[in-house]
């Protein structure tokens, strides 16, 4: 194995650059190292100006989405042998504006997400006095998968629907929108409908498939979707033959 | 620029966003806004695995939880606290069922609780091994649907405000712009979480740099207990990465180079093939992480590339109940260290996993300073005292961040005053202070992560899991002269966009000062408690040390150590005993 390794870096520095440039570092390359590890060595050791996001280290926390030879990918969890003997290329997450270098502004979905309603709705919440809402292990495995997206943005990135119609409620809010709807304690999913059966919501998505297969935690936003464009499918058919009383 | 709040919470993790929802409900006449570095869904509570604990099994009681936090605290922590916190933890763990926390069920749908280290009763509430995930998350989506709470996502807090001993804001940089504003609130509360990154191996973030403790600490805020820091018997080597305790829980075993249960020539009991609370894997974490060093030293680890490991052995667990109870684990030996727990032995080592000591507060989150408030694990109540047991800290951020927030609310609502011009005229002397650094900087010659490698490694050197006095003052030395040359760090990074260089000197500069803090206060304590183990002082020593190290900032830059009696309530000072 060789003692190195190429990483090509983004960089995008707004008032100095017009659109990014690639810059070239050589780092160590060496069993276990993350592309993480990589950057992280550029920052320390030859370059302090190279800014990217990242914290855990473990996958969980969702910071360092990347785009990694041209696939979206949490930084810490790809590694450099993998890509031996590289070069590698390393790009911010596609479909959002950069802020600097490897750093992109998520405010979008941050805007988008509370418009799902993606907490637990009950018509009446009872006290706590009566103990917890009973829940079968079953019921917690309908919606387990996904309550495990980490928003690290991944499958926004891989999204053709989000790059063409930034309007796209997109894959992770649909899906945590879902991971409420289909968990036996909530009581929202008439009001996520209007949200989600907008045009906006899931029937722009055209079933790509991309997020899910983008997604590091085996969420499955497209599934969520499809599953969820049966439901809305059906609640409009329902709607047309029994209108709903007001509340 | 200046804006006003009622309450600022600074940190978006457990604690912050409880202690903010908890103000939104005590009072929603004001206006509460949560500052964090990182969006809060980013924060480090999202790493924790195991579980929280809080009484629910009907063999349990809220007795037998308090006795083992007080003897898992090797009897430094507060009883008066540890009761609050025991007597408050199940309704908060409810709580966040109620609001769609996860939680891992029985057949019958209620909650299901495991076993932990130095629990004697199975008391541990999870969702599966990623309870901290589930945990934040619930909590973030929940914080959604209170929409008065204003964020500052990615500000990073620089001072806190302070005019005659009473706290009155901060002032933040904005990381995308780099825009500096003075945020003026009538109360603050820290809820920044730890710092191990002063150490150079651990299971903490990147962001875990002591950042709180640092700022409460130069606005006249007492620090306690600073020495007390947890080694976490099992992280994986050169990453770090946590382990989590949940796998002894379940029945995993620590075996040495020669395949042997060790921990049964330490005190803790005699091997069975199924776990015995309180005994042997589910010790409590100081005395496991000892053990290891002992080990070590007999010549019976194994050696690698990243330092001598002992093995951790799930395999007699089989997929099924691995698939089901650690599917995180799984994931993360599969992924970061190339080895399948199902099959093969997982490499470990002890890992500065969390800092028991913090910023002093009372029972309700007040700190020593009027206005300022801190909860979760930058605080020190203390429940943990020398050594905090095993799923306490998840229920530790909700209890006391709850109370923190109830209680800023009341002081918000009661003391609402117009900000002195003072504070507001700091406000300006620190934007420009922190306009002045990039210029500054630009001349300097020492690399940061140069410091920043150094000094982990003279904390390491000087208090790891044994110090000595000799150590201690080799540290303390050493940090001096780091100071110094902290000084002459240079940023080469000249842009306001997103800076992350500027940020890295900042958090340095809060770890020198959280370091310093530990050295001060393990320096004076001449005695061995819980984490605290001096060599040349072994024993436990009631009649010196029942006491809380109190560290305050002098104006000279140094820390002043002072003693505040432990409170005791119903466990007099004993014995700890596991496995016996």
């Amino acid at each position: 194995m060789a003692d190195e390794i190429t990483l090509e870096v983004a960089r995008f520095r707004p008032g100095e650059d017009t659109e990014p440039v690639l810059q070239s570092y050589q780092v160590p390359l060496r069993e276990q190292w993350a592309v993480l590890d990589g950057l992280s060595y550029i920052k320390d050791h030859l370059d302090g100006t190279l800014s990217f996001r990242w914290s855990c280290r473990m996958g969980i926390c969702g910071s360092c989405g990347m785009t990694v030879n041209g696939d979206p990918q949490l930084s810490c969890a790809t590694f450099l042998t993998d890509y031996a003997p590289g070069p590698i290329r390393i790009e911010p997450l596609h479909n959002f504006p950069v802020i600097r270098d490897l750093v992109v502004d998520i405010g979008d979905f941050m805007d988008k997400l509370p418009t799902v309603k993606p907490w637990l709705v009950r018509d009446v919440h009872s006290p706590l006095e009566e103990g917890e809402y009973l829940q079968t292990p079953e019921e917690l495995e309908d919606y387990q998968q996904y309550s495990m997206c980490i928003n690290c943005m991944l499958c926004y990135s891989a999204c053709p629907v989000y790059a063409l119609d930034q309007d796209f409620v997109g894959p992770a809010a649909i899906a945590l929108a879902q991971r409420y709807n289909l968990d036996s304690r909530d009581e929202g999913a008439d009001e996520r409908l209007a949200v989600l059966s907008s045009p906006e919501g899931i029937w722009s998505c055209t079933f790509v498939g991309e997020c899910s297969a983008a997604c590091p935690k085996g969420v499955d936003p497209a599934g969520a979707i499809q599953r969820y464009k049966l439901t809305a499918a059906t609640q409009a058919i329902k709607g047309l033959l029994m209108p709903r009383s007001r509340r | 620029m200046t804006t006003f709040h009622d309450v600022v919470v600074i940190g978006g993790g457990g604690a912050g966003l409880r202690a903010a929802i908890a103000v939104a409900e005590t009072n929603p006449a004001l206006r509460v806004a949560v500052v964090s570095k990182v969006y809060p869904m980013r924060s480090h509570t999202v790493s924790a695995e195991g579980g929280a604990a809080a009484v629910a099994a009907d063999d349990d009681s809220l007795d037998e939880h308090a006795y083992d936090t007080v003897s898992g605290s090797d009897w430094l922590c507060d009883q008066d606290a540890v009761e609050a916190f025991v007597a408050e933890a199940p309704r908060e763990l409810l709580r966040l069922e109620h609001w769609g926390c996860p939680w891992s069920r029985q057949p019958d749908g209620r909650i299901a609780v495991r076993a932990f280290g130095g629990m004697k009763k199975k008391r541990t509430w999870f969702a599966a091994d990623r309870t901290g995930f589930h945990l934040l998350h619930t909590l973030f989506q929940t914080a959604l649907s209170y929409s008065d709470i204003v964020r500052y996502d990615e500000w990073y807090v620089t001072k806190i405000l302070v005019d005659d001993g009473r706290a009155y804001g901060v002032v933040a940089i904005e990381l995308a712009t780099g825009r500096i504003e003075t945020i003026t609130a009538s109360t603050v509360i820290v809820c920044t979480g730890g710092c191990g990154r002063v150490y150079p191996f651990t299971t903490n973030a990147n962001i875990k740099t002591g950042d709180g403790m640092a700022l409460a600490y130069r606005a006249g805020a007492a620090l306690k207990d600073m020495e007390f820091v947890q080694y976490h018997p099992t992280g994986l080597p050169f990453t770090g990465i946590l382990i989590t305790e949940a796998t002894r829980a379940e029945g995993g075993w620590l075996l040495n180079k020669d395949g042997y249960r060790y921990l049964q020539d330490y005190d803790l009991g005699t091997p069975s093939p199924t776990p015995v609370l309180r005994s042997m894997e589910l010790g409590p974490r100081d005395r496991l992480s000892q053990a290891f060093v002992h080990e070590v030293e007999k010549g019976r680890t194994t050696d690698t590339p990243y330092g001598p490991v002992v093995h951790l052995d799930l395999r007699h667990l089989g997929a099924k109940l691995i698939d089901a109870k650690l599917p995180f684990v799984r994931e993360l030996c599969t992924n970061y260290q190339n080895i399948d727990p199902v099959k093969e032995l997982v490499p470990v080592r002890p890992v500065v996993h969390y800092m028991m000591g913090g910023i002093h507060t009372d029972i309700r989150g007040a700190t020593s300073l009027e206005g300022l408030y801190a909860a979760g694990e930058v605080a020190c109540v203390s429940i943990n005292g020398a050594n905090r047991l095993g799923s306490n800290s998840l229920p530790e951020c909700l209890v006391f961040g709850t109370r923190a927030g109830r209680a800023a609310a009341v002081f918000a609502g009661r003391y609402r005053t117009a900000v002195p011009e003072a504070v507001l005229a700091q406000g300006r002397d620190e934007e420009r202070r922190l306009s002045g650094e990039l210029a500054r900087r630009a001349e300097g010659h020492e690399r940061i992560a140069d410091i920043r490698t150094e000094m982990q490694t003279t904390m390491e050197n000087g208090a790891g899991i044994y110090r000595d006095g000799d150590s201690l003052a080799k540290a303390e030395h050493e940090l001096a002269e780091l100071r110094l040359r902290y000084q002459h760090a240079a940023i080469d990074d000249h842009s306001t966009n997103f800076n992350t260089e500027l940020i890295a000197w900042l958090e340095l500069g809060f770890m020198l000062d959280v370091a310093e803090s530990i050295i001060a206060c393990a320096l004076r304590r001449e005695e061995s408690r819980g984490a605290h183990q001096r060599t040349d002082f072994p024993a436990r020593d009631d009649d010196r040390f029942l006491a809380h190290s109190l560290v305050r900032r002098q104006p000279d830059g140094t820390g002043r150590v002072t003693y505040l009696p432990v409170t005791i309530t119903r466990w007099p000072p004993g014995e700890r005993v596991y496995g016996r």
